[in-house]
């Protein structure tokens, strides 16, 4: 199984890093060609604009959603959120999500560089002691639909959820060296059925 | 904040928003409108500023942190992340700049330093900061000091990318050195490099820099930034290159794509196609030694 890191800008060598930690095939995905040997995508944290652009430029919106239909499960981190979201709230006139989760995420909510933080969060799914959540200029998951599950909020915000073969984290566990929610996205979130 | 396990301006916050702006370009603005071209083109970041480096170089005299007033402008005409540069060792105005709430300060040689002895105390601040370097023990005594993210220095302002490339292999030259020494040699190589003993270890077993590196100061067309990616940097400042040239928002779009797809000529080469004029670029031996910016700071 080979999960696909989408390369355009960001953090997306940590998250490359935390797969191979885990024995799993990772693959820096820069063109869309490269999306057909993937059974997982994640679009990493970094800035939704540049990305959204990129994503735009190098034709990435409408094979990402064909390959979704076809199964490919992905998770969005941080700006990776954002752009799974159906709704982005907050953000720059014209900027156009991949509309695949049923979730409304409000942009920069946490606040500035300054009010950036990291906090101990209670994820659902995931077993043992808390997961340290490192939020960056973070987004909140605004609200949800009916087929998503919250899997973890902070002071009352939802920061992370899951919709069948979807996921979306606000925060970034990528920074952290602790390879749980990548452990539970590849065993659980990969190859369940479209809800 | 909710709990007790929630903290603001560590370390890993710090270091983890220039993580996130890796891969990306970081524009010069001196206003608004040109900071909604910075962010349309695909900018991760802007630098607000009072004048572009070459015209720091041209109009001489002191040169400061840039208007309050200007940096509010700016900071509400964008939604990605805001830079603004101090003096070297004006603690005060960095202040200023973390009170403005600004995402990132560059402690920059480009102004007028104003301690010729201490740099900023970055620990101090929830803010992070950036700071240039010219070589290894250069980037370690800025982190030692606080810094959460570090850039080449090149020579700003120019337009010429020759100083900006003798830095960045500089820097991979002192940190392959490293990595290579017997740890009972790492001693020596701190006092060589002026920098602390840990962050020398740290750098001998991870080989790399402890944090993200950019390079900066000369970076003019798409091929100067990926020539400065493949040279090993983790993303490019853009200071005058951009909207010193003739269509800055062409350019501006041009150098991001050749800086995600660095590797790949064939992009280059199509981005790089009628950018029309870019900026007239400053011979380094043209410039007199004490006019050169990356003298300051040490």
């Amino acid at each position: 199984m080979q999960i696909g890191v989408l390369a355009l800008q960001g953090a997306f060598r940590e998250h490359i890093m935390t797969l191979e930690a885990l024995g799993v095939e990772a693959e820096a995905i820069r063109k869309p060609e490269q999306l057909a040997a993937c059974s997982g995508l994640i679009i990493p944290g970094g800035e939704s604009t540049a990305i959204a652009k990129l994503m735009s430029a190098y034709g990435f919106y409408d094979p990402i959603a064909q390959h979704h239909e076809a199964g490919l499960a992905v998770w969005g981190t941080c700006a990776g959120a954002i752009l799974v979201a159906r709704e982005i709230v907050d953000t720059v006139p014209g900027q156009r999500g991949l509309e695949l989760m049923d979730i409304v995420v409000r942009r920069n909510a946490f606040g500035r560089q300054v009010d950036s933080f990291e906090a101990n969060l209670h994820v659902s799914g995931i077993e043992g002691d808390v997961f340290r959540g490192v939020f960056i200029r973070a987004p909140w998951i605004e609200s949800v639909g009916p087929d998503v599950e919250v899997l973890a909020k902070h002071d009352r915000h939802i920061v992370a959820a899951r919709q069948g073969d979807l996921m979306a984290t606000v925060f970034h566990p990528e920074l952290t060296g602790d390879p749980r929610l990548h452990a539970y996205f590849v065993e659980d979130v990969v190859g369940s059925p479209r809800q | 904040m909710s709990d007790s396990s929630t903290q603001v301006g560590t370390l890993r916050v710090k270091t983890g928003l220039a993580e996130m702006l890796k891969g990306g370009v970081i524009m010069d603005v001196v206003d608004a409108e040109q900071a909604r071209v910075a962010e349309d083109a695909g900018a991760v970041a802007v630098m607000a500023l009072e004048r572009v480096p070459a015209d720091i170089r041209a109009t001489g005299g002191v040169a400061r942190m840039a208007d309050p007033g200007k940096v509010e402008e700016i900071v509400a005409a964008v939604t990605i992340p805001v830079m603004a540069k101090c003096r070297i060792g004006h603690f005060v105005e960095a202040q200023v700049l973390e009170s403005l709430g600004v995402d990132y300060i560059d402690e920059s040689e480009v102004l007028t330093p104003a301690d010729e002895q201490y740099h900023v105390d970055k620990w101090a601040f929830t803010v992070p900061f950036v700071c240039g370097a010219r070589d290894l023990g250069e980037a370690l005594r800025r982190i030692a000091e606080g810094a959460a993210m570090v850039r080449t220095k090149g020579e700003p302002g120019t337009g010429n990318v020759v100083e900006a490339v003798r830095h960045m292999r500089t820097m991979t030259d002192g940190i392959a050195w490293v990595a290579g020494l017997r740890t009972d040699q790492l001693y020596d190589a701190a006092k060589q490099l002026g920098a602390s003993v840990e962050l020398v270890k740290w750098v001998h077993e991870n080989g790399r820099l402890p944090v993200v590196n950019f390079s900066a100061g000369g970076i003019a067309t798409p091929a100067d930034a990926a020539l400065m990616m493949q040279l090993g940097c983790d993303g490019v400042f853009v200071g005058s290159g951009i909207f010193k040239s003739g269509d800055p928002s062409k350019r501006a779009k041009a150098i991001v794509e050749a800086t995600t797809h660095f590797e790949d000529a064939d992009v280059i080469a199509r981005v790089s196609r009628d950018l029309g004029e870019a900026m007239v670029g400053i011979n380094i031996s043209e410039i007199p030694e004490a006019e050169r910016m990356q003298e300051r700071g040490w």
